[in-house]
Formats: C-alpha cells, structure tokens, sequence
C-alpha cells in the first residue's frame, strides 16, 4: 500500500510538472506543427541570424564568424555564433535543431558533411528559415546558396602551378591533404589532377595524395612518410592549414629547405615562420572575415527577399560591394574572389590578423 | 607452497625468481614474442621499403614514440592499481596550451621553466583525479571521463578559441623537441630518463612495490597497512605530471598548440600497454613489455604509410595486431598456469 | 533463542522510497525543466521538446542493455563502431542493389553478429577482461567500415527510411515511440524475468552465480549479443537522421552511453542499478543539453558542465557512505 502511495505522490508530481507546461504552452501553441513559417510571428522582436561553423577552438573558422558576426550587427540584427565541440555531422544536425527551436530567421552552415545534413536544412527550410552554406558546401538540395571564397578551379590550377614554378618545371610532387572526405580538399585536388593534365607538365609528376587527418601528429609522420618512400620529392602542396605547417616544421626540422618546395593554403599566424625562412615562398589563402561578412549580407538579402538564391539575383554586400550570384552545379553561389597569395613581403602584417 | 607463490609471482613479473630457469624463460617469453614480432614486422616492412631501417627513419620513429612512451609508463602504473585514465589526452593538451600561452607571453622565459609550467598543470590535474578516485572513492573510469570533458573544457576556454602559432614561441622553446645532445634527440634522451627513474622505483623502492601490491589484491594490501589511499593519489598524481610533461614536449615537437590536441590519444596510449602485457585485472606489468608496447604502434604508424597501404586498412590493420597480441598474451598466461597447476608438489 | 526471520524484501518505508538514486534523478529532471524554461522561452513549448526527444533518443537504445552489461561488472566500448560498421553494411548494400528492407535486416544481423563475436572472444579467454576485448573490437570492427567506404558517403535511401528518424505517429515522434516499447521490453527483461535476477546474481559474485547453476557464459554472450542489435537499431535511426552515412558516424556514443548509464545509478562494480534510473538519466542528460543549447551555451562550456555533472552525481552516494561511515564510528 505505501509503496502504490509513493508511486502516486510521484505520478502527481509529474502530471502538475507537464500541466504547467501545458499552460504555459497556451500562449505558443496556436499552429506550432512543423508546417508554419517561424519569422512572420516575430515581427516585433529583432530579427535573429546564425552561423554554425565545423568546430570551435579553429582560429579560421573564428574569424569566419567574426566578419558574420561584423556584418550582422552592422545590419542592426542578433547574432548566434554556434560551434560543436567535435567536427561531426551528429553534433551540427543537434544544433540545426536547436535554432529551429529558437525560431531563427536565417542559418549559415560550414558543413561537416556535404549530406547528413540534409533531413535537418529541410526541416528549418520547411519552417521558413532561410539556409546558406559558406566555406565547406552541402548538398545542392540543403541550402538555398553557397557562399564560396575562391573558385576551387582557380585554387587548384594556381597551386600546381606555383609549386611547378618553385620546383622549376619538372620533378615528383605529392599532395597533403585533410580528412578524406572533406568536399572541398576533394574538389581542389581534383582541379589539381586536371591541371597536371596540360602537357607543358609532362616532366611533373604526382605520386601520391596523403591524408593528415587535420591532425598535427598524423600530417607530421605522412610527411615523413613522404620523404622517406619518395626520396626525389621536389614538391609538396598542402591545401589544409593544419598540414601544411606540419610540413613546413619537418622541412624546417630536417633541413630540407630549397631541396624540397612547399606550398598550399595555409594561416598567416602558422605559416609566418616557414615563409619568413624561406621553407615556403609563398602560399595563398582569402580572407575569412571577408568570407563570413558576405554570408551575412547573403543571409540578410536572402531574410528580407532581395535574392531567392536563383542565378542572376544580385544584392549589396557592405563593404564588399555589389554581388551576383551564379550558377554551383545544380545550385547556386556566389564567389568572394580570387585566393590571395602571401609571402615574405606582406606575411608581417597578416601574421596577427588571423 | 612458498616456492610456488614466488614461481608465480615470478611468472607475474612482480617479485625476484628464485626457482631457476624454466620459469624465468616463461616470462621472457611473452616479451621475447613481442620482440620477434616486431623484428618479422620490422624485416617485412624493410622489404618493400629499403628506407625503412635507415639511421634517419628509425630516429624518426624513437622521437616520435618518445611522447607515448613516456606517457605509457604512467598509464602502466595506473593499470597495474586496477585503475585506468582516459583523461591524459586532455591533461595534455591543456598543458601544453598553457606552457605555450605562457611563453608567447613571456618570450625569455627558460625553456626549463616553461617545461615546469607544464608540469605542473598536469600534476594539478591528476592530483584532482587522485582525490577523486581516492579519497571520494569514484572508479577511476567515470572519474577521469568526467575530468577529461573539464581539463578539454578549460583547454578551448584558457586558448580563447586561437592557436598558439610557432611564430609566437620563442626558438629555445622550440629547441626542447628538436634539439639533441650528443646527436640523440632530446625526446629520446628524456624517454630514457624517465625510464631509468620508473625502473628504480619499481623494482627498488617499497612504494613501488606498493603499487603491485594494490593492484595484486587491494583488500589484502589494506590489512597488512599499506596505505592504499596515499598510493593511489600518488600514481595518478604522477600519471598527471607525465602528461604535463608530454604535453610541454609535444607542443614543443610541432610548434603549435590547438584545443583539440591529442583528442583520442589515450586510447593508444592504453593500447600500448596492452601490448606489453599490462593485465587490466591488475598487479602485472612489465617496463620492457610497455617500451615494446610501445615501438609496436609507433613502428606500424610509421610503417603502415611507407608501405603505401591504404589509409583506410590502417585502422583494421592496427585493431588486430592489438587483438592477437592479447590473445597471443592470454594462451600464454593459460599454459604458464597450467603449467604451474601441474608443478605444484602437493 | 529467539527466532529471527530475514525478510524477502527490505520493508517499504516512505522515507527509504524518497531516498532513493532514482528520485534524485526525477528530482534533478524537474530542477533542468525549471533552470531551463527560465533560461530560455522556446523551451516549454511542447513541439520543441519533442522534436528534442529525437535528437538525443538514438543512442538511447544502446543504453537500454548497456545497463545489462555493467550490471555484470563489464564494460562494452565497441558499440559505436558496431552502430558504424552496420550502418555502412546497410548502405553500401543498398547502393549495390539490395532492396532497403533486406539492407535493413541485414544491418540488424551485422550488430547482432558483431556484438556475439564480442560475447564469445571474452567468454572463451577469461583472462582477457571485457574492456581489452571491445577496445580491439573497436578498432577492427570501425577498420572494417573504413574499408569498405573509404572515404565516401552512401545514402539515398528511399523516402520511407527518413519516417524512421524524422517522422512523427500521431503527433509523438515513431523514435520516441520506439524508444519507449524497447525500455518497457528490457525493463520487465531485468526486473520481471529470471534471466534478469540471474544477471544480478552474476554481477554480484560470478563464482557463486556459476556455482549455484546459472549459466554464466551463456547468459553473458547472449547480453553482449543484445547490445550488439541494438546498436543496429541505434544505427536504423541515426542513419535515418542523418540521410546518408559515413564510416566516422557515431564518434564518441560509447562514452556518453556510459555516462548515461553511470548516471542512472547503476554502479561499475556491477549487481546494482535499476533500468528506470538509466532511462531517468537519458532524459536528463538530453534535456539539460538541449536547454543549454537553446541559449547557445558554448561548446566548452557544455562539456565542462557535463563532466562535472557527471562527477557530482557518482560523488555524492559515495561520500554519503563515507560519511555515514564517520558517523555510525
């Protein structure tokens, strides 16, 4: 008998709890099923923006949310920065969903993964939220715009051909890339691969692509790897901030500067040792605050109805002036610009910014 | 009866053999198999790679194996209590993101010093842990998941979010993992040394033999006044200082310290003591098993690239050297027991 | 002398109910409801919680007979590659033709094979214990899934699997729905059936439970074989979520499954714990996340508070021992 009391006690307990849930609830509830749009009961209170980058704790993807973070508040909005604590889909998919919660009006996405997003974008689509992506894409079907910071083909081709010309036009070079199935590496290698195939490269040669996982400890033992198996290595591209300044400290390390060429996309802040020494002569990269500026304005112009993602649409992006937005595949996007190129003459005044 | 219980205390690797031959080969056994593996799998590599037994390569190797050995010697200690830790990967790069904070701070600082700021957040570190599991009585496997959400925690919130970048650390820090004496790299060189000290305190001091004691049965060990309670905070307590310390290393190593350093580390940390023959249950373990333990996945991480196997089968590759040595470990364990069963003068 | 009868059944008192692990934890649900609905307007809003419900409810379902196994005094840390490796099983077979239904038996039968390898590896060699046996199983059986996608995604999977994530039955989430028939099945499994008993009985003392005629091996595969399954169904939903799958999903499930378990108040030294407490704990772990997200708790500070959560809760019955210990002296 007192047992059945206790259980009782607690049964009511519970049922006073979600009651009260239940009332509170009254105020929001009318039309809360998945279909209604969010951003029309929010008229009154200050429209909210949000970013979710690939990890925290990345200085890139920091100042990607800065110049988002810039530009939205220039635009007198709220701003949500987001970042898991792992680069995974499951934890991104997790966070869509708690901005759906939030009712946010736009989401931009650096996706981990170009298609386990997809079932979640759909959902804050559906619910009238609009989503871009920036930086890493995800599938055409996820977002409504893809804010790219440089043409992967232009990247690709400007690569080989920088480490062709430090290597002095013929010799083995070899790729050290992130994680596998990063959709940009993959997009950038493959620009590579198309640029070697000009026969004014017949004497360059690429002998292997290596994957460093984005871990310092794993891109330091493939380059070594590198070095030992292909012992006329002239060349290395690394188009990964991680790998590439691996490799810059075990040239460094080795003594190897001059022998072999390094180059690729890497940060200002961990590349400005190897350049000031010579390791690497130069490498490339864009702006991120650049990057994530224009997403902002993306966002906005995409909120208040200026664009719907459709090629052609043109809108006003701050400081960065008028952009158009073009054709992606099967989507759309819109480009930041050319990659900018570093090296020892400008590497001192970028080495702080990011 | 006595002679039995030291046969298989000998067996065990845990006290002085005073039975003669056989069962001083026995125990050998298990580390003399890691080691012919390790020469099959070293021979077999060289063949498809004639660069694999060069002076350079295998400098490679002993450096970058430096960090996990020194760590496995911790984690050793810390198994052979029946214990275990997955926080050291965390404890390390909290560390070493503190020690490289500090120096980009303060450019003259001693490199020795910056070495003792690790250190000491890594002691700190694993003091907490030695409360916990000691005093409050948490087993070691929830304390040190929950410490290593924390220390990973506080790592991203003391680095702001940023990199610390080898242009902000000064050369002398950078000298610590790259310099040599004598033309051995200072890694080795603090490798060995941490041996050297692990070995006498294992087998010459009473605490370390303690620490046997404990993990060989901890109720037993109680009763005849051994204070369990001290030992405990003091190997994890050691165990912290050691990350600290690889942490300072490693950030020294690759002249950057991220958040997200050695995320997953200890797992091969753990693997490498397995290897060697560390018994979970406890109260066994070997130094010379855990350094071989530990060449074996440094050489098959530096050899699996080299011989151009694909990337993808690395992971199957290393899961079941793992588990056939274990295995290996285990029939071995069941004949030496058989065999003691079958000696025993009744 | 006088003769003293021991009871079946410690006698119920009402103080000893409320006292109990698991009423903390209600206790601690209805505290995150309050800290939460004050910290955030979306939270009480009942639409929210339940689309919360399916975020975290996939990796429920490996919680439900991970309680089983640390029941027994083992640890199973494999399960999330088990839930890779047969979620990649699946796809893989689909995007060669195999009809989704099969692909999806298929992928149950992958877990279940997987988790009765593990069963069978620790029940032939005792002296390898539980913890060195699933961490090589970890590795191979996520190696295996490597080689078999490298570095690709599979997906498209036909629009009927998105139901099983995504899809809603009347208006409650079909994964909640799914959830909750699993925990009733393994809550009368350990609580209503001698197999249950038999399983505290082993996590009690081994060697009397092997003694007294319970079939210690066999039940112990059988556990490990279970949570291999359901790991395959963890897997059904989480691939269903996410549309696709890769050979690196579900990094890092084995330790939140345990923590959540841990949490629940079932003790690591086996042969103490309750199911109801796990599934408190599930429901606390993802509400508190949840609500913490809702107003953008930094990815750090989430995992700080985690931790020490996590600390706390095992703290506190130990150093009510101890210190009943104290004062009992």
């Amino acid at each position: 008998m007192k047992k059945f009391f206790g259980i009782f006690l607690t049964a009511v307990m519970l049922v006073a709890v979600l009651s009260a849930c239940g009332g509170k609830n009254d105020g929001n509830s009318g039309g809360q099923a998945s279909g209604s749009p969010a951003a029309s009961g929010d008229t009154g209170a200050k429209k909210k923006f949000a970013i979710v980058y690939k990890n925290t704790g990345n200085p890139y993807g920091e100042k990607e949310m800065e110049g988002y973070k810039n530009a939205i508040e220039e635009l007198g909005y709220e701003v949500i920065l987001k970042a898991p604590d792992q680069p995974t889909a499951e934890a991104q998919i997790t966070m869509i969903d708690e901005l759906i919660s939030q009712k946010v009006n736009a989401l931009a996405i650096v996706g981990n993964d170009p298609d386990a997003l997809q079932p979640a974008l759909e959902k804050a689509m559906n619910a009238g939220i609009k989503v871009l992506s920036l930086d890493s894409a995800v599938n055409t079907e996820s977002r409504m715009l893809h804010i790219n910071q440089a043409d992967p083909e232009r990247i690709g081709r400007t690569l080989v051909q920088g480490v062709v010309e430090m290597i002095g036009g013929s010799g083995e070079i070899a790729i050290l890339s992130a994680t596998s199935q990063a959709t940009n590496q993959n997009l950038w290698i493959e620009w590579m691969k198309k640029e070697l195939e000009d026969p004014k490269y017949a004497d360059v040669k690429l002998v292997k692509v290596a994957y460093g996982d984005d871990l310092r400890d794993k891109s330091v033992s493939e380059t070594e790897a590198l070095l030992k198996s292909y012992p006329n290595l002239k060349g290395i591209i690394s188009p990964t901030t991680v790998g590439i300044a691996a490799a810059g400290k075990v040239l460094t390390d080795k003594g190897l500067k001059g022998k072999v060429q390094l180059t690729g996309l890497g940060l200002p802040s961990e590349m400005a040792e190897y350049i000031e020494s010579g390791v690497c002569q130069w490498m490339y990269l864009w702006n991120p605050l650049d990057v994530g500026y224009l997403s902002g304005y993306a966002a906005d112009a995409l909120v208040n109805g200026t664009i719907t993602g459709a090629v052609g649409d043109k809108f006003a992006a701050g400081k960065l002036g008028e952009k158009e937005v073009i054709a992606d595949g099967e989507g759309t996007q819109v480009m930041l610009g050319d990659p900018f190129k570093f090296d020892a003459s400008n590497i001192a005044e970028w080495k702080d910014v990011y | 009866m006595k002679q039995t219980a030291t046969n298989s205390a000998a067996l065990q690797g845990a006290g002085p053999d005073k039975n003669g031959s056989l069962s001083a080969n026995i125990a050998k056994f298990r580390e003399l198999g890691l080691l012919l593996f390790i020469v099959i799998l070293s021979v077999g590599v060289q063949l498809r790679n004639p660069s694999f037994l060069t002076w350079e390569n295998i400098s490679d190797i002993a450096t970058n194996t430096a960090i996990l050995s020194i760590l496995a010697v911790g984690m050793m200690l810390v198994i052979i209590t029946r214990g275990i830790d997955l926080s050291i990967g965390a404890t390390l790069a909290l560390s070493g993101m503190v020690s490289a904070l500090t120096v980009s701070q303060y450019p003259d600082l001693h490199p020795l010093l910056a070495v003792g700021v690790g250190v000491g957040v890594g002691l700190v570190c694993g003091v907490v842990i030695g409360f916990l599991v000691s005093w409050i009585n948490i087993l070691p496997i929830i304390a040190t998941l929950g410490m290593m959400n924390v220390f990973r925690g506080l790592t991203f919130e003391t680095s702001g979010g940023k990199w610390v970048s080898a242009h902000q650390m000064p050369e002398s820090f950078k000298a610590i993992a790259t310099g040599s004496v004598f033309g051995i790299n200072n890694l080795i060189l603090i490798a060995i040394a941490i041996y050297i000290v692990a070995y006498y305190f294992v087998s010459h001091t009473r605490t370390g033999r303690r620490v046997y004691a404990i993990g060989s049965n901890p109720e037993s060990a109680d009763i005849s006044g051994i204070r369990t309670g001290r030992i405990l905070w003091l190997v994890y307590s050691i165990m912290g200082g050691l990350s600290g310390l690889a942490g300072v290393l490693w950030v020294s190593k690759f002249a950057s310290a991220q958040g997200d350093t050695a995320s997953g580390y200890e797992l091969s940390v753990i693997a490498a003591c397995v290897l060697g023959g560390v018994s979970i249950a406890g109260g066994v373990g070997k130094l010379s098993g855990v350094i071989l333990g530990a060449v074996l996945l440094g050489i098959l991480n530096n050899a699996l690239p080299m011989i151009n196997v694909s990337p993808f089968w690395q992971n199957f590759i290393q899961g079941s050297i793992i588990l056939i040595a274990v295995l290996v470990n285990a029939l071995v364990k069941r004949g030496i027991d058989r065999n003691n069963l079958m000696r025993r003068k009744i | 002398m006088e003769q003293r009868l021991i009871a079946n059944k410690k006698e119920f008192t009402l103080k000893g109910f409320f006292l109990q692990w698991e009423w903390l934890l209600v206790l601690l649900l209805i505290g995150v409801f309050v800290m939460n609905s004050n910290l955030s307007e979306y939270f009480l809003d009942s639409a929210n919680l339940r689309d919360a419900t399916m975020g975290f409810l996939d990796k429920a379902f490996i919680v439900l007979p991970m309680v089983f196994i640390i029941l027994l005094g083992d640890i199973d840390i494999s399960v999330a590659s088990i839930v890779a490796l047969s979620s990649v099983i699946m796809a893989d077979l689909y995007n060669h033709g195999v009809p989704m239904e099969l692909a999806v038996v298929i992928c149950l039968a992958v877990g279940t094979i997987c988790g009765w390898v593990n069963g069978l590896l620790i029940v032939k060699y005792k002296e390898l214990s539980a913890v060195i046996v699933t961490l090589a199983t970890m590795i191979i059986y996520r190696g295996i899934a490597y080689i078999l996608l490298e570095d690709q995604a599979s997906g498209k999977f036909p629009s009927w699997f998105k139901f099983l994530g995504w899809g809603y039955v009347g208006g409650i989430p079909f994964i909640l729905i799914a959830f909750v028939f699993f925990a009733v099945v393994f809550w009368i499994l350990l609580h209503k059936t001698t197999f249950g008993r038999m399983v505290y009985a082993m996590g009690n003392n081994t060697t009397a439970a092997r003694f007294s005629g319970i079939q210690v091996d066999k039940i112990k595969i059988i556990v490990f074989t279970l949570a291999g399954l359901m790991s395959a169904i963890a897997a059904l939903f989480l691939t269903s979520r996410m549309g696709s799958t890769r050979p690196n999903i579900a990094m890092g499930y084995e330790l939140e499954v345990i923590a959540m378990v841990v949490l629940g108040g079932v003790s690591t030294a086996g042969g103490k714990g309750r199911m109801i407490g796990a599934i408190l704990a599930v429901f606390l772990i993802g509400f508190l996340r949840y609500g913490l997200g809702l107003v953008n708790v930094s990815a750090q500070m989430l995992l700080i508070i985690m931790g020490v959560l996590l600390i706390v809760s095992v703290a506190i019955p130990q150093l009510k021992q101890r210190f009943a210990y104290v004062r009992r002296k």
